[in-house]
C-alpha cells in the first residue's frame, strides 16, 4: 500500500467565525491557536468569513507564499462550501483533493449552546482533518463522455413534456410505454381543474406531435427490462411486446376492432365502467394509431377459431405468428416519468365499492363525465339509465390516514370540486354531497374554484366518513346509500342517504416501483415513490448521476406541477448533452492486483457489478468506469488490497486518531496506556498486517 | 392439535348449544382440547368498567392456570369460543405486557392464591380463528358430508372479536370475511351482511332496553333484507340478543320477524352429518326447523344463473379482485 | 471532569442520508448532545469493522454506524451489507466483554434530522449511564495480550501489537 511520508505535509488550516454562526458557539481563536501547535500545520488563521473572496484569497496567497501542501477549512458542511475551497486550492496551483473540511457549523456551533463542549469537539474535527488530509492524495476527476441520446419511461404527461422538450432542442429520445399508447392518465380525464378545459383537447396535439416527430423513436407496448452501465453511457435492452399487428402494413382504420365478436371490460382505460374488444386501441386518439391483440383473451389465441380481424383487414396487417421484439440502444441520460396508480378501493371494505354497485371510484366517474367514455358522458347509476338525485363525493379514500398511506395526495380535493361542478353542471335538480377532512386548494386559481363550489350549493360535511352501506334503518333509507359521518363541524352523527357514492382514491407509488427503483438503481423511499437528490433545491434529478425523474412517480402531484417537472428534467439533460462531458467525482475503488488473493469476496458484493475476476490471472479488477465509490468492497476486502480513493483506510483511520485526540492524551478520566501510546507509531496501515 | 379450552360461564348455560356443537366440530376436525381447570369467570364486560384492577386479576387468574396446562410444549394456546371471554383474554395478556406495573399489580394480586402469570406466554385463540387459519377451509371441506345448499345465511361477527385487535388476526376489522368463507365452504348461500360487525347491544337490554331493542331491530332488518334464513353469529352474547329478544322486537315495533340465530359450529356440525340433537338444535328461542327444512340436496343451479345477467347497457360490476396492471402510464 | 463522566463517540455517517441528517440537525438548530464526534464516509457499506475497533481502541466510549433507511441506500444496498456486518460485530463485542448499546446502527434519512439528534442524545444518555469503556483494561487486560480468557480474539483484531513487540 502506498506509505506517504508526512514529512512533506505542509498544512494550512483555516477556521471560520461565519460571522457569529460559528464564533457565538465556539471559541474559534483558540482553536486556530491550538491546531497551530499541532503536527504538519504551517498556518492556521481565524477568519470571518472563508467563503467570502478575501477567505479564499487568504488560502490562495498562504499556499503559494508558504508553500502549504494541504488545506484544511473548519466552517460548514462540505455540502455547502467543499467546492468553494477546492477552487481556492485549484487557482493556486494545489491539487483541489490535497483539502479537507471539517464541519463545526451545522454539526457543532449549532447543535448546542455549550460553549466549553462546542470548543472541545470543533478541536477534535479539526484535528481529525487534519490528520487526514495529511494522507490526501492529488486527485484527478474523470471526464465522462455523454450520450447525446435519452431514455424517457412512461408516456404520459410528464414523459411526452421531457421527450418533446428534448426532441425540439434537437436531442434524439426513445420514449418507452408500457400500454399500447401513449397519454397515460391524463387521456382518461374529461375536464381538468380549475379551468376545465377538456383534457382531450389539449393533449392530443402533444400526443400527435411525439408520435410524428423525428428526434422520438415512440416505442409503445414495450417496457425496459435492463440497465446497464453509468452516466453518458448506459446500455439499455428493452422488450417490445408482440402487438400481432404488421405496424408496417396497418393503417389504423379501425376494421379489426369493428369486426372483433368478443368484448371484454377494460380494466385500464376505462378503469373498469366500460367493455373494450380484443383487438383494440385504448381510446380513437391512441398515438401510435396500430392496435393490439390482448393475447389472454383472444379466441383465436385460446381456441385456434375466429381470426374475425385476419379475415376482415383490408391490408393484411395481422399477423398471429409476431413475437416479443428485443430491442438494445444507447443513450446518455435517462428520465423516468412512471407516473402512479390509483388506490385501490376495494381495500377500504367498508366504503363498499366491489360490493355495493353503485359505488364509484373516481376514474370511474372521470370516464363516466367523459362525453367520449361509456355512457357518452352521461351520470348514470351502475343500471346505465338511472339518473343520481343525490351524490356523495367521499374525499381521501386511502389518503391522510394511518391505515393506507399517511401522505395527501395533492389532488383528490380539486378533482372532487371538479366532480360537484360536472354533477351541478349535467343534473342540476341533484344534490352534491362533499366529504371532507380538510379542503387543501393550493394552487393558481383553486381557492377561487373551491368558492365558486360553495355558491353552487354543494354541501360541504367535514368529516372521514365511517362506512358507506345499504342497511336502511328508517324509511327514508331504502333504497339508497347510506354515508355514515360524523359531521365535526356541528359535533353530530350523521347518516345521509344519496344514490351514488364516488371514492375520491388517492394516489399511489406504481405497484412495481421498487422493481423499477432497482431496475435503474436508484432510491425509492418507504411509500414507493422515487426519491428525488433533493427535496426542494433538486427535485427532478436523483442521488444516481445521469438518472432523472419527473411526475408523479416521484409523489402525487397534479398536471401542472407534473409538466413542469417534466420540463426541468429535459432542461437538465439537455445541460448536461450541451456539456458533452462531466467531470465525476474520483471516488472510485482500486485492487492492488499483486497483492490480490483472488478470494472474489468483493464480486458478489458490488452492486453495480463494477468488479470483474480475471480467471487467467486469478485477481479481480474494478473497472473504474462502473464504479461508484461506495467503498462496500473496500471494508470487505479481507486482504486490504482494495483501496478507496479520498476514502482510504489510513485516511479514515488517522481522521479517527484526530476526532479522539483529546481521550488518547488527556484521558477524559481514562488512563492512557501504553498499547495505546505505542500503536500511534504503527496506524498507517491498519489492514495489512505485514510481518 | 392440542388446546387449552375456556368455555366461559355462557357456554355452560344459555349457550349449551354453542359448547355441545363446537366439541363436536372438534373432533370431526381433531381438534383436542383441554379444560383449563378450576377456571373463573372473565368478568364479561361490566367487571372493568366497576373496577377495572379486579376484572384484570380476574382474568390474569384464568391466564395463570392456561399457562400451567403444559401442552403440546411449544407454548400454551387458549381457545375461548366467546367472543367476550376472547376479548378479555387477549385484553389482560396485551396489557399486562404493554404495562409492567400493571403485571405487577395483577401478579401480586395472584400470589395470594399461589400463582403468577407472565404476559405473552399464552396465546389466546378465538376458535372461528383456530378453525379458519389452524385447520384451514381445505379440511373443513374434507369433512362435509350434507352441504347446506340452498340455505341463505347471514355471517354475524358482533363487534368483540374484530376490535381491537390485538392480537393481529383478522383479515379485515372492518368488514371480516373469514366466517362469510366458511359458511360458502359448507355450501350455504352467504348474503353480503352489511351490518355484519356492528353491535347487538350487549348488556344494554338490562340498562335501555328501548335502546337495545333498536340495535337488534337493525340486526334483523338488515337480515331480513337480504331474505336470510339464519343468522349465523359465533358470540353467546349476540345470539342471546337476536333470539331472545326477537319476539319482543316484534311486539316494540310491530314487525313480524322469524329469522334463527345458530352458532356457527351449529352448522358446520349440520354439514359434517351430525344431528340436530347432538350440536343442540332445539335449544333456540326462534325455531330454526323450519329455516333449515330450506337445505336440499343439490346446490342450486338455476339461482345463480339468473343473477348474472345484467340488464342491458348497464356498467360492468367492478370485480372483488384488484387488477394491478396499472392505468396507462 | 472526574466528578461527571460525558461519553466520546465517534460517528461514521454516510455521505448521502446520515451526514445530511446532521446537518439538517443543525440547520435547524435541533440541540442535541455535543458527544458525538461524526467522520463522513460515502456509503454505511464502508464502514469497515476495524474501523469500529480502532476507534474504541483509541479511547472512544462508543461507535455510532448511521446509514439511509433499508431499501433506500444510495448505493442500491450498501446499507444492508453493513447490517449484516454490524451483527456480527456485535456477537464479537459481546464475547470481549463490551457493552451492547456501545455500538450503535442507526438509519437516518436526509431529511430525519431530529431522529439522528435523538438517537445521538439516546446514546450518549446510555453511555453515561455505562460509564468509561476503558477498553486496555477491559479488553486487553495487563499484558496487553487479552484478558478475561479471550486471547485469541485480541491477537487477531490487535494485529500490530505483534508489530510493536
Amino acid at each position: 500500500m502506498n506509505h506517504k511520508p508526512m514529512e512533506e505535509a505542509r498544512i494550512g488550516v483555516y477556521v471560520c467565525h461565519c460571522g457569529t454562526n460559528i464564533a457565538k458557539t465556539v471559541d474559534v481563536a483558540e482553536v486556530a491557536r491550538w491546531v497551530g501547535e499541532q503536527e504538519n500545520v504551517v498556518v492556521a488563521r481565524d477568519y470571518k468569513f472563508m467563503c467570502s473572496s478575501l477567505g479564499q484569497d487568504l488560502i490562495e496567497s498562504d499556499i503559494k507564499e508558504r508553500g502549504l501542501t494541504r488545506i484544511v477549512v473548519a466552517a460548514c458542511s462540505p455540502h455547502m462550501h467543499e467546492k468553494t475551497f477546492r477552487g481556492a486550492c485549484q487557482r493556486a496551483g494545489l491539487n483541489p483533493y490535497m483539502f479537507e473540511m471539517a464541519n463545526i457549523r451545522e454539526h457543532d456551533s449549532w447543535a448546542t449552546d455549550d460553549r466549553a463542549a462546542a470548543t472541545q469537539k470543533a478541536k477534535a474535527l479539526v484535528e481529525g482533518a487534519v490528520r487526514r488530509v495529511a494522507h490526501h492524495t492529488p486527485l484527478e476527476p474523470l471526464p465522462v463522455e455523454i450520450n447525446p441520446n435519452t431514455l424517457v419511461v412512461g408516456g404520459g404527461i410528464a414523459g411526452i413534456t421531457t421527450a418533446l422538450e428534448l426532441a425540439n432542442a434537437g436531442y434524439h429520445v426513445y420514449l418507452v410505454e408500457r400500454e399500447p399508447s401513449i397519454g397515460g392518465h391524463m387521456a382518461q380525464l374529461d375536464k381538468t381543474f380549475p379551468t376545465l378545459d377538456c383534457s382531450a383537447c389539449i393533449l392530443t396535439p402533444k400526443m400527435v406531435e411525439v408520435g410524428q416527430h423525428p428526434n422520438i423513436t415512440l416505442l409503445s407496448y414495450s417496457e425496459v427490462e435492463k440497465v446497464e452501465g453509468y452516466i453518458g453511457n448506459f446500455t439499455i435492452t428493452v422488450r417490445k411486446k408482440a402487438r400481432y399487428i404488421n405496424e408496417e402494413l396497418c393503417t389504423g382504420c379501425g376494421i379489426c376492432e369493428e369486426k372483433c365478436p368478443k368484448r371484454v371490460v377494460d380494466h385500464v382505460f376505462e378503469a373498469g365502467l366500460g367493455y373494450r374488444k380484443v383487438v383494440y386501441r385504448p381510446f380513437p386518439q391512441a398515438v401510435p394509431k396500430y392496435p393490439v391483440i390482448d393475447r389472454e383473451n383472444c379466441t383465436y389465441f385460446l381456441r385456434g377459431k375466429c381470426r374475425a380481424c385476419q379475415i376482415f383487414c383490408p391490408t393484411k396487417a395481422i399477423d398471429f405468428e409476431q413475437e416479443d421484439e428485443i430491442i438494445t440502444f444507447q443513450v446518455g441520460n435517462i428520465v423516468l416519468a412512471t407516473g402512479y396508480d390509483l388506490f385501490d378501493a376495494r381495500r377500504i371494505p367498508q366504503y363498499g365499492y366491489g360490493r355495493l354497485a353503485n359505488v364509484f371510484t373516481s376514474m370511474e366517474f372521470e370516464r363516466m363525465v367523459n362525453a367520449a367514455g361509456p355512457t357518452g358522458g352521461k351520470i348514470v347509476l351502475r343500471d346505465g339509465v338511472t339518473e343520481p338525485k343525490s351524490v356523495a363525493i367521499i374525499h381521501c379514500v386511502g389518503s391522510r390516514d394511518k391505515n393506507y398511506h399517511e401522505y395527501c395526495s395533492k389532488v383528490c380535493c380539486m378533482y372532487s370540486l371538479k366532480f360537484a361542478h360536472l354533477v351541478h353542471e349535467r343534473l342540476p335538480d341533484a344534490e352534491v354531497y362533499n366529504f371532507y377532512i380538510d379542503i387543501r386548494a393550493p394552487g393558481k386559481g383553486y381557492e377561487e374554484f373551491y368558492h365558486r363550489l360553495l355558491h353552487e350549493g354543494t354541501h360541504f360535511i367535514r368529516g372521514r366518513v365511517a362506512e358507506v352501506t345499504d342497511a336502511a334503518r328508517q324509511p327514508g333509507e331504502e333504497g339508497k346509500l347510506i354515508v355514515q359521518v360524523e359531521d365535526t363541524l356541528i359535533g353530530k352523527q350523521r347518516r345521509i342517504p344519496v344514490d351514488m357514492v364516488i371514492l375520491s382514491a388517492g394516489l399511489e407509488a406504481r405497484h412495481d416501483s421498487r422493481e423499477v427503483s432497482q431496475l435503474f438503481k436508484m432510491g425509492c423511499d418507504f411509500d414507493g415513490f422515487f426519491v428525488e437528490r433533493h427535496p426542494k433545491l433538486d427535485p427532478v434529478a436523483t442521488m444516481t448521476e445521469g438518472i432523472f425523474i419527473a411526475g408523479c412517480a416521484q409523489g402525487p402531484k397534479d398536471i401542472p406541477d407534473t409538466v413542469a417537472q417534466g420540463a426541468a428534467a429535459a432542461a437538465r439533460v439537455a445541460g448536461l448533452i450541451h456539456l458533452g462531458t462531466v467531470m465525476m467525482e474520483p471516488v472510485r475503488a482500486y485492487i492492488h492486483e499483486e497483492l490480490c488473493s483472488g478470494c472474489r469476496i468483493c464480486n458478489t458484493l458490488c452492486p453495480y457489478n463494477a468488479i470483474v475476476f480475471h480467471e487467467d490471472r486469478q485477481v479481480s479488477e474494478v473497472i473504474t468506469a462502473l464504479c461508484q465509490g461506495c467503498g462496500t468492497c473496500v471494508a470487505a476486502c479481507p486482504s486490504g488490497v482494495i483501496s478507496g480513493a479520498h476514502f482510504t483506510n489510513e485516511q479514515i483511520m488517522s481522521q479517527i486518531e484526530g476526532v479522539l485526540w483529546d481521550v488518547r492524551r488527556n484521558g477524559n478520566g481514562k488512563q492512557p496506556t501504553v498499547n495505546i501510546q505505542q500503536s500511534t507509531a504503527n496506524v498507517q496501515q491498519p489492514t495489512v498486517n505485514e510481518p | 392439535m392440542k388446546y387449552g379450552y375456556y368455555p366461559g360461564c355462557s357456554l355452560e348455560k344459555n349457550a349449551r348449544a354453542y359448547h355441545e356443537s363446537a366439541l363436536v366440530v372438534a373432533k370431526r376436525l381433531g381438534i383436542e382440547f383441554e379444560e383449563t381447570p378450576d377456571w373463573n369467570c372473565c368478568g364479561a364486560t361490566e367487571y372493568f368498567a366497576i373496577n377495572a384492577l379486579a376484572g384484570y386479576a380476574l382474568v390474569g387468574r384464568n391466564l395463570a392456570l392456561a399457562a400451567r396446562q403444559k401442552l403440546n410444549g411449544q407454548g400454551n394456546q387458549l381457545v375461548a369460543p366467546c367472543s367476550a371471554c376472547f376479548l378479555n383474554l387477549s385484553k389482560t395478556d396485551h396489557y399486562m405486557a404493554e404495562s409492567p406495573e400493571l403485571a405487577e399489580k395483577v401478579n401480586s394480586a395472584l400470589a395470594a392464591g399461589g400463582l403468577s402469570y407472565e404476559p405473552g406466554s399464552v396465546r389466546v385463540r378465538h376458535l372461528l380463528d383456530v378453525i379458519v387459519d389452524d385447520i384451514g377451509y381445505m379440511t373443513v371441506a374434507e369433512q362435509v358430508r350434507k352441504p347446506l345448499y340452498g340455505l341463505r345465511v347471514a355471517p354475524y361477527y358482533g363487534c368483540l372479536v374484530v376490535r381491537p385487535d390485538y392480537q393481529h388476526i383478522h383479515d379485515e376489522p372492518e368488514y371480516p370475511l373469514c366466517m362469510d368463507g366458511l359458511l360458502k365452504v359448507l355450501g350455504a348461500e352467504v348474503v353480503d351482511y352489511p351490518v355484519k360487525t356492528h353491535c347487538c347491544g350487549g348488556h344494554m337490554t338490562q340498562i335501555s332496553e328501548e335502546t337495545a331493542l333498536e340495535m337488534i331491530r337493525r340486526l334483523l332488518k338488515s337480515a331480513a333484507d337480504y331474505r336470510a334464513d339464519v343468522i349465523v353469529t359465533l358470540c353467546p352474547m349476540c345470539q342471546l340478543n337476536l333470539d331472545a329478544y326477537q319476539e319482543q322486537v316484534n311486539k316494540h315495533f310491530g314487525a313480524d320477524y322469524h329469522i334463527p340465530v345458530l352458532y356457527f359450529t351449529q352448522l358446520m356440525g349440520l354439514a359434517f352429518g351430525a344431528s340436530p340433537k347432538e350440536v343442540g338444535i332445539g335449544k333456540e328461542f326462534v325455531d330454526a326447523r323450519p329455516a333449515l327444512a330450506k337445505i336440499q340436496e343439490e346446490p342450486p343451479q338455476n339461482a345463480k344463473q339468473k343473477r348474472s345477467r345484467p340488464p342491458k347497457g348497464a356498467l360492468p360490476m367492478p370485480s372483488m379482485l384488484s387488477h394491478h396492471k396499472g392505468g396507462g402510464q | 471532569m472526574t466528578e461527571s463522566f460525558e461519553p466520546v463517540i465517534v460517528g461514521f455517517l454516510c455521505n448521502w442520508c446520515s451526514y445530511r441528517a446532521a446537518d439538517l440537525a443543525g440547520t435547524a438548530r435541533i440541540h442535541y448532545a455535543p458527544n458525538m464526534r461524526p467522520i463522513r464516509v460515502m456509503c454505511s457499506g464502508r464502514v469497515d469493522p476495524q474501523f469500529v475497533l480502532k476507534a474504541l481502541r483509541e479511547g472512544a466510549d462508543g461507535v455510532m454506524i448511521a446509514g439511509c433507511h433499508p431499501g433506500e441506500c444510495h448505493y442500491v444496498n450498501g446499507n444492508i451489507k453493513t447490517l449484516r456486518r454490524y451483527h456480527l460485530l456485535k456477537r464479537m463485542l459481546k464475547q470481549l466483554g463490551v457493552e451492547e448499546e456501545r455500538v450503535q446502527l442507526v438509519w437516518a434519512s436526509a431529511s430525519e434530522g431530529k431522529q439522528l439528534a435523538e438517537a445521538v442524545d439516546r446514546m450518549t444518555e446510555q453511555l453515561r449511564a455505562l460509564g468509561p469503556l476503558r477498553w486496555p483494561e477491559r479488553v486487553l487486560g495487563e499484558d496487553g495480550r487479552g484478558a478475561n480468557g479471550h486471547e485469541a480474539f485480541v491477537s487477531a483484531i490487535e494485529p500490530r501489537e505483534e508489530v510493536a513487540a
